[in-house]
């Protein structure tokens, strides 16, 4: 039996605890022992940015980290992205400007595009477009996932 | 005035047909709650993990499990000698072949399945499957589809030797599949002796894989006091499925259920029935627990439905003005081992005999030859409509080429072969009857809007600007789709119809549940469906819920792929409502005491003609037709179902027009301008058929620019993960310009034809078109795909264009 | 997907993860930002017993400048070197190179470091720092030693770190005032590995070439220095002429390695190719 680490951090501002082998991916620990599906896996490479998570002020691919890496970490996923009851703006124009279609690279790409606003609240659509090229779609062409990312930044900007 | 606008306001209300209406299945999946396959967690659930071959073409001498058993965490490692016992080692394909579902005495492609080990988790399941030992002996591998009907080519399929005919006609060798043929040859062959100019390209459609973002998986559980078994399957087909399952494994249908969840894309990759999902199913009705298996990327990109793989030969004969006089088109299909994929019954090619296009073509011929060939099985797959990617690419393709020959304009000679508008319903050469169309006005609102004359001036004086750094390429494509399987009578799978199907129960209250027998991968069929019975019925699309995927609660129906949902679902659900209108108008007559002749309906609810004060509302009548207020010998309730079995295809139409430049020095194409205009007849929601377009033009271009699935000459993968299969980022993907003409469907209750595949389909030539049209003036006639900076370079540095 | 067992070790100080190393030896892996090498581990390429995160030892992330060579710890990631003000502006050859490696997210993780330990001809580092002629610390059980990038680069996967060495810090002397650069990456798609970039430093005097440095990722088994190709441009005016005697030279030294990306004839070409683009866009910004 390997030995197994404890490992404590925040989650979605909750604190959790597991444990679990050096083995154990991030992203299996969110899904599978802590009930957070809302990261997916779509490749074991590294490359489709399905399981983007915000760790420590960074858009992390879970899958490419370690859980017991993460101990005192401070992490938010999709499950976070709503404050009581309130939708993150994000994730309400995703919604108004049909950012999504079958949802498998949305929780990502939301989290990702949370992140890079907070890099950069006023992007262009270049930025947009370089800012989540690490999160790829295979429904929607990109298109409306831009505007609903601009979208956001125009209501997160005259909320400030 | 007041009038209007409340007329205005209550149609509003309703969001139906026309609005762009927001998505209701957006809820869930922007917190991240939808419920995919890999979400599922039930108790006791072993994890299968699958050993699969390095080799493309080897025996196998002999496995040993033992090391993989004693692995902490495996319970069990399942071999094809497991399965024999049952019958399930093999499994009947719906193309009339055989598929090894775990590989007994030989492997036929690279990755092919060898065993499943299952395991308490995943990890034990992984690592055990790396201790399972194979001993292979390799055999010499056909991986080029040309090679596989030579005398000498080794015999892949030693299993079915003897059989001369798979179902499609007589064999011609051991690799051979099929033989199929359309048109008359004759009459073509007549039609290119005599004409004044002939073309004739060889085209390569190249295999490649529609990669959706969640691969394929499975949970199965058997329960064994009950004899009931569940699968939750990532499927696009779950009633066929079900049906599939109960003949290979002889539980009755009636204890089979079939659960298609949220599904993370499918774009045909999650319509065949894949030997992991059979191993699966086996694997827990020997434990009797669930069982979970979920594929890696590469084995889905390596392993499942591939797509086209099309070795096409293309010719036009014509007058010197372009006039299309004959057509004959043939393709050698390369179907890998066994011949699996989705296939209707009677039409082994599916409908790749749409490849006269929207042209008026007389003298037509086809002929597809298909083979085995060491690689995984498939063909039919990735926004296709069934080879009609493999098709319209071809006649778009050969367009092009005609018009380069005769000194043509590209979209001149297209307007000049054009069905006309004045001729619809229209029947081809192969006997298709194209519903409705007017392509002249589509072609000319594009050119028009993109300023094509003005294209052209630029065009030319780059070209005669020797410093020009780029190519400047201008790609047109106008197509005609065909969509919507089946009518019953054109097409069957199994012998099962591709009818479908929806179901409607109205709530007391006015609310509405519609179970239908389509698919959704993220189409928006919650919404689209909902807004046909808003409208229909004049009750609120918010109040509107919509079912698919679960055999025990949908009514069967054929699954969604094939752009088939609105065409076939789409119109039972206008059947259905309209059969509730009827018995609800009944029941208003009733109430108001009129003849039913006396009323006329009016958004949401039925007035008496010439006294409007007197109506009754959709809403009032859902509960009275639960009391006893009703006519004589009247059943309560308002609910249907329907069954619609379409009395023809539906033909959805576009024109495209691409402007890209080419940078002569790296041989990167960057697209500067695409512009789409799509007729999918009449349009439920601008908003989903927008986003549609976007997804299917960018896996367009991502086909034609970039994706292939390479072998070396034994038959091994050189490009199997998403390092190198392309999917574009947000940065490569262009922008999309949207257009449309609405050009109704005679047949179709509501004059839908269905459009998610037709940017798949028209987009793929339109970027090659664009791409070849830039070398067109040094005499190139064409390139084959995909255009990658690599391969289009090669042109350039052969030309010359890259000295300096 | 899932990598065969190990044994994990978070050592908080530099010593101790030496330390560490040396105990292990052969068995164990540095674990930096592990984009490199977690990927390799999921696919059992490797499957090394014991993993060293040098993730916890604060020392080794950083970006100063020490009289006139800049210092940056190895664990620094590409995200830092990103939003670095004194890299920004004295040393931008870096931050556009960073700013073409892998994806966002990626370079939130990824270390320069890593970068260039790996010793994968395909990484972006490696060129950069032959161009900006930088310098490696390699820290050891007997201490440190500084080893110059240009040399450092052996082969595939291998460089001149040795078994119980970890590289620490990249210093990097500022380039003169008014020196140009440009680093120029082909390549199938964001993210990809270069078909084939070139990195260049460019310092003019008027209308001539004082010094050039070019470096070439991807176009051999290691980054290379295209030396005969830096000497045809001394004392030369940049135009078409020396331009293409650069890029013909810089095509010499190539020996890329097929691929998906393309065949040799096609890498040598793109590496001219962007080894002028490099030159052309370097002398742009150069102020001489």
């Amino acid at each position: 039996m390997a030995k197994t680490h404890k490992v404590s951090f925040k989650l979605n501002g909750k604190p959790v605890e597991a444990a679990v082998e050096a083995r154990e991916l991030l992203i299996y620990t969110l899904r599978e022992r802590l009930g957070h599906t809302g990261p997916h896996i779509g490749c074991e490479t590294t490359h489709c940015g399905a399981c983007t998570v915000d760790l420590d002020g960074m858009s992390v691919k879970s899958c490419t980290v370690l859980t017991v890496q993460c101990e005192g970490a401070d992490m938010t996923t999709i499950e976070g992205m709503e404050q009581g009851g309130t939708l993150h703006a994000l994730q309400q124009a995703f919604h108004e400007e049909h950012g999504l279609q079958c949802g498998y690279c949305t929780p990502g790409m939301i989290t990702r595009a949370y992140r890079l606003l907070k890099e950069n609240p006023n992007p262009s659509e270049q930025d947009i477009r370089k800012g989540i090229a690490g999160n790829l779609c295979r429904c929607t062409g990109y298109q409306n996932i831009v505007k609903a990312v601009q979208s956001a930044a125009k209501k997160l900007a005259a909320a400030r | 005035m007041a009038e209007t606008a409340e007329l205005k306001e209550r149609e509003q209300k309703l969001q139906g047909m026309g609005t762009s209406l927001l998505r209701k299945e957006d809820a869930r999946f922007i917190r991240g709650q939808g419920t995919y396959i890999d979400d599922i967690k039930m108790p006791g659930m072993l994890f299968g993990a699958i050993v699969r071959s390095p080799y493309a073409h080897a025996r196998i001498k002999g496995i040993d499990k033992a090391k993989a058993l004693a692995c902490p965490g495996v319970v069990a490692v399942l071999t094809a000698a497991d399965l024999k016992p049952v019958k399930l080692d093999w499994m009947p394909t719906v193309g009339g072949d055989v598929q090894a579902v775990l590989a007994g005495e030989k492997v036929h492609f690279q990755y092919q399945e060898v065993a499943m080990v299952l395991a308490t988790d995943r990890a034990a399941a992984y690592d055990g499957a790396a201790l399972v030992e194979v001993d292979y002996e390799e055999l010499p591998a056909i991986v080029d589809p040309k090679k596989a009907l030579l005398k000498d080519a080794p015999v892949l399929r030693e299993d079915i030797v003897d059989k001369k005919d798979l179902t499609h006609g007589p064999r011609t060798h051991p690799n051979h599949i099929f033989t199929w043929e359309a048109g008359n040859k004759a009459a073509a062959d007549a039609a290119f002796k005599g004409a004044e100019v002939t073309v004739r390209e060889e085209i390569l459609n190249p295999r490649v894989h529609p990669c959706p973002l969640e691969t394929c998986g499975c949970v199965a559980s058997f329960n064994k006091a009950t004899g009931y078994l569940t699968l939750y399957v990532t499927t696009q087909i779950p009633h066929l499925f079900r049906t599939v399952l109960a003949m290979l494994s002889g539980i009755p249908e009636s204890k089979i259920r079939v659960v298609g969840g949220d599904i993370g894309g499918g774009f045909g990759n999650k319509v065949p029935i894949y030997p992991g999902y059979v191993v699966a199913t086996v694997a827990s009705i020997v434990t009797g627990v669930p069982v979970k298996w979920i594929e890696s990327r590469i084995d889905n990109i390596s392993t499942t439905g591939f797509a086209r793989d099309y070795h096409c030969v293309g010719e036009l004969a014509a007058d010197r003005d372009g006039r299309i006089k004959g057509l004959r088109f043939t393709a050698l299909a390369d179907h890998g081992a066994f011949n699996s994929h989705v296939s209707a019954t009677k039409l082994p090619a599916g409908l790749f005999s749409i490849c006269t296009g929207s042209y008026a073509i007389p003298n037509t011929y086809c002929r597809v030859d298909a083979v085995f060939t060491n690689k995984a099985p498939g063909g039919v797959a990735y926004r296709c409509s069934l080879r009609v990617t493999e098709a319209i690419y071809l006649i778009e393709r050969m367009m092009d080429v005609l018009a380069q020959k005769v000194g043509v304009d590209k979209a001149e000679i297209r307007r000049r072969n054009f069905v006309k508008a004045e001729q619809f319903p229209y029947t081809t050469g192969f006997g298709w009857t194209l519903d409705s169309g007017n392509y002249h006005a589509a072609l000319d609102k594009v050119l028009k809007a993109v300023d094509y004359e003005g294209l052209r001036r630029e065009q030319a004086a780059k070209r005669a600007d020797p410093k020009s750094p780029t190519l400047m390429g201008i790609g047109i494509s106008t197509f005609t789709e065909i969509v919507g399987a089946g009518p019953t009578k054109v097409c069957d799978i199994l012998g099962v119809g591709l009818f479908d199907s929806c179901e409607i129960r109205v709530h007391p209250t006015g609310g509405v549940i519609a179970r239908l027998g389509t698919m959704t991968q993220g189409q928006g069929h919650s919404t689209t469906y909902a807004q046909i019975i808003a409208t229909e019925l004049g009750l609120p699309a918010s109040d509107i819920v919509v079912e698919e995927g679960d055999t025990d609660k949908a009514p069967y129906g054929a699954g969604t792929w094939g752009s088939r949902s609105t065409p076939v679902s789409g119109a039972a659900t206008a059947v259905a409502a309209r059969k509730i209108k009827d018995k609800a108008k009944k029941i208003a007559a009733h109430l108001l005491e009129v003849a039913e002749g006396d009323l006329e309906w009016e958004i949401d609810r039925f007035k008496v003609k010439g006294n409007p004060s007197q109506f009754k509302t959709m809403k009032e009548l859902c509960l009275v037709s639960h009391t006893g207020n009703l006519p004589a010998g009247m059943e309560q309730g308002l609910n249907a179902v329907a069954y619609y079995d379409p009395p023809n295809l539906t033909f959805p139409f576009g024109a495209y027009l691409c402007v890209l430049d080419i940078d002569k020095f790296t041989g990167e194409a960057k697209v500067r301008r695409f512009y789409a205009l799509d007729d999918c007849g009449t349009r439920i929601n601008p908003m989903i058929i927008d986003g549609q377009i976007h997804g299917g033009l960018t896996e367009a271009f991502a086909v034609a620019m970039g994706q292939q699935i390479p072998f070396d000459e034994n038959g091994n993968h050189l490009g199997n993960s998403l390092m190198d299969y392309f999917l574009p980022t947000a940065v490569e993907t262009p922008a999309w310009e949207t257009d449309h003409t609405v050009t109704p469907c005679p047949h179709h209750p509501l004059g839908a034809k269905g459009v998610a595949e037709s940017p798949h389909v028209g987009g793929i030539p339109c970027f090659s078109n664009a791409v070849i049209d830039a070398f067109s003036h040094l005499g190139v006639t064409h390139m084959d795909m995909p255009h990658s900076a690599y391969r289009v370079w090669q042109k350039c540095n052969a030309l010359g264009l890259n000295k300096r | 997907m899932i990598p065969r067992e190990f044994e994990y070790h978070a050592p908080r100080s530099l010593p101790d993860a030496i330390g560490l190393l040396k105990q292990l030896g052969e068995d164990a892996k540095l674990l930096a930002g592990g984009h490199s090498l977690l990927p390799m581990m999921k696919l059992r390429f490797a499957q090394p017993a014991h993993l060293i995160d040098l993730g916890k030892i604060a020392e080794l992330r950083g970006i100063s400048q020490a009289g006139n060579e800049i210092r940056i710890g190895a664990m620094t990631t590409e995200h830092d070197l990103l939003g670095s003000r004194l890299l920004a502006e004295k040393a931008p050859l870096l931050v556009e190179g960073a700013g073409w490696i892998a994806d966002p997210q990626v370079r939130y993780k990824g270390t320069i470091g890593g970068d260039i330990s790996h010793g994968d001809p395909g990484n972006d580092h490696p060129a950069l720092m032959i161009a900006l002629d930088a310098s490696f610390v390699l820290t050891g059980p007997k201490g440190e030693r500084v080893v110059k990038a240009d040399g450092y680069f052996l082969g595939l996967y291998s460089t001149q770190l040795a078994a119980d060495e970890i590289l620490t810090q990249i210093r990097i002397p500022v380039p003169a005032a008014g020196s140009g650069w440009s680093y120029q990456k082909l390549k199938r798609k964001t993210g990809d590995f270069a078909t084939a970039a070139t990195a260049v430093l460019l310092q003019m005097k008027g209308r001539s070439v004082a010094r050039a440095s070019i470096a070439l990722t991807n176009a051999g088994p290691t980054a290379l220095r295209a030396r005969e190709a830096e000497a045809s441009l001394a004392g030369k005016e940049i135009n078409d002429a020396s331009l293409n005697e650069a890029a013909r030279l810089a095509m010499k030294i190539c020996d890329p390695a097929p691929d998906q990306r393309g065949d040799a004839q096609y890498k040598r070409a793109m590496c001219g190719e962007m080894t002028r683009r490099a030159l052309q866009a370097a002398h742009a910004r150069a102020k001489g």
